[in-house]
């Protein structure tokens, strides 16, 4: 059985997967960027920011009350209402869609937390299948090196603390984000990810991308992407 | 459905929990909107209790979670379906997870207002994929009981008429667009629930009530039948005296 629903419509998707501290954020935000100055129409979608979800979800992690599975629910229902709501009416209208992590996300994570593989796929399957999923491969070690050294405290489920597999925050961030990778590296294959290495300098990644991007994209207007007309200023 | 045995999970096992520790009975109550599923509950839990059950009860978007998301996503009447059935079904994963396996292991009994089967009705009553839901919602615990309260649309309408006084925006369907008429997108979709939910009869050992009788004839009916299940009387007794006992001090 696939596992999306085909991109029938005229725009694009793309999406970004990789674990904390990959550099996807960066990588997609670059791109999303070039899109829109070479004229596209281009429209953005991060993991976890529908206002309609927004407040169980606050609820959930304030007061610890998720498990596995209600964790891996209520994040498919906050993907439901952007996929319902945003992404698929702009894919329909010829836009390109840059989305900041994917259902790939929720198979990765919500597996390595306890939920059934089988299951987890079966509840994404309403996704429009994206035309690029690029996934930033990299080591455990540079990942946590980028997350530890600059930034606030981690978060209780973020790394993983709901699962009991260790007393030390960074600890347990550490041992959640490696069954996180292995998630991700056991489903490359399937999911035919184009793989980023993603050690390499930001450059040389976003030049990468920008290849693979305009190889899908084709040359111009004739694929159906919205674009504005030559010689027009770029709002 | 599957033979499977009641509390054992359908098709999904939820990570954590150990069926073979449940020991109290689960029963559900089914039905389309207004037909008359809440007074039934109201009338089971008071006679359980008088029989000496330790009875939880629980119902749709009532979730610690998600019930207050839910109600303020409907109040918007912005809710798509797929986000629809998903929120349902979060809620209903927080509710079986937090409220109703722990009371199960504790040996009540355990009265549902509406289960996962109107959650898979509505998504099919919106064309929704039936193998997909069946699968999201796979999780659930078989009940021991299911009593599908049915009734035609047209007693639906009258009870709505007469009770309520208004049709809701939700009960009537609005968001599947049949045309700006309350009272006609009614009829129109609760007799798609109807439909969806008349399928499940004998996929999910449905027990059948007639919901046209008077409200007492079938609080009798369902009495009669729910005394066939052998509930666990004297456990629950004297749990009830413990909990009796500790609120006394």
């Amino acid at each position: 059985m696939p596992l999306f629903k085909p991109n029938r419509y005229r725009g694009k998707l793309i999406v970004v997967e990789g674990i904390d501290g990959s550099g996807k954020s960066t990588q997609i935000s670059l791109l999303s960027h070039w899109l829109r100055s070479s004229g596209y129409a281009v429209a953005f979608s991060e993991w976890n920011s529908s206002p309609l979800v927004r407040q169980a979800t606050r609820r959930g992690k304030k007061k610890e009350m998720f498990t596995p599975t209600t964790f891996s629910l209520i994040h498919a229902t906050d993907f439901a209402d952007r996929m319902e709501s945003y992404i698929l009416p702009l894919v329909k209208a010829g836009a390109i869609v840059c989305a900041d992590r994917y259902a790939y996300t929720a198979f990765a994570r919500d597996v390595a937390r306890g939920v059934g593989r089988r299951w987890v796929r079966n509840l994404y399957r309403f996704a429009i299948h994206p035309n690029l999923a690029f996934y930033f491969r990299v080591p455990l070690d540079v990942a946590l090196g980028r997350i530890l050294g600059g930034r606030d405290a981690l978060k209780y489920y973020e790394a993983g603390m709901d699962l009991g597999l260790a007393r030390d925050v960074e600890e347990s961030f550490r041992i959640f984000q490696g069954r996180i990778l292995d998630e991700y590296e056991a489903m490359a294959e399937e999911v035919g990810f184009h793989i980023i290495d993603a050690s390499l300098p930001i450059e040389e990644q976003q030049r990468q991308m920008r290849e693979v991007v305009v190889r899908e994209l084709g040359a111009g207007p004739e694929g159906g992407v919205l674009r504005v007309p030559e010689g027009e200023a770029v709002a | 459905m599957l033979n499977r045995k009641p509390l054992e999970f359908y098709t999904e096992a939820l990570p954590g929990v150990d069926t073979s520790e449940l020991q109290g009975k689960l029963i559900v109550i089914e039905g389309p909107d207004a037909v008359g599923r809440s007074t039934q509950i109201a009338l089971l839990r008071q006679w359980l209790e008088r029989e000496g059950h330790a009875v939880l009860d629980s119902g749709m978007a009532r979730s610690a979670l998600a019930g207050k998301g839910i109600k303020m996503a409907k109040e918007g009447n912005t809710l798509g379906p797929i986000t629809m059935t998903l929120f349902y079904t979060a809620d209903f994963a927080d509710r079986l997870e937090n409220e109703i396996i722990p009371a199960l292991r504790a040996g009540f009994v355990v009265l549902i207002d509406r289960y996962i089967y109107s959650i898979m009705a509505r998504a099919i009553a919106r064309n929704e994929d039936r193998r997909w839901i069946e699968h999201v919602a796979g999780f659930a615990l078989v009940p021991h009981a299911t009593y599908y309260l049915h009734a035609n649309v047209e007693t639906l309408v009258s009870r709505v008429v007469l009770g309520r006084g208004a049709f809701d925006y939700w009960e009537s369907g609005m968001d599947l667009r049949f045309g700006p008429d309350k009272y006609e997108s009614f009829i129109r979709y609760q007799a798609r629930l109807i439909r969806a939910l008349d399928s499940m009869v004998k996929p999910y050992d449905f027990s059948v009530i007639d919901a046209e009788q008077p409200v007492m004839r079938i609080f009798a009916e369902l009495r009669k039948r729910i005394g066939k299940l052998s509930l666990p009387r004297t456990a629950a007794r004297e749990r009830t005296r413990g909990v009796a006992a500790k609120a006394a001090v």
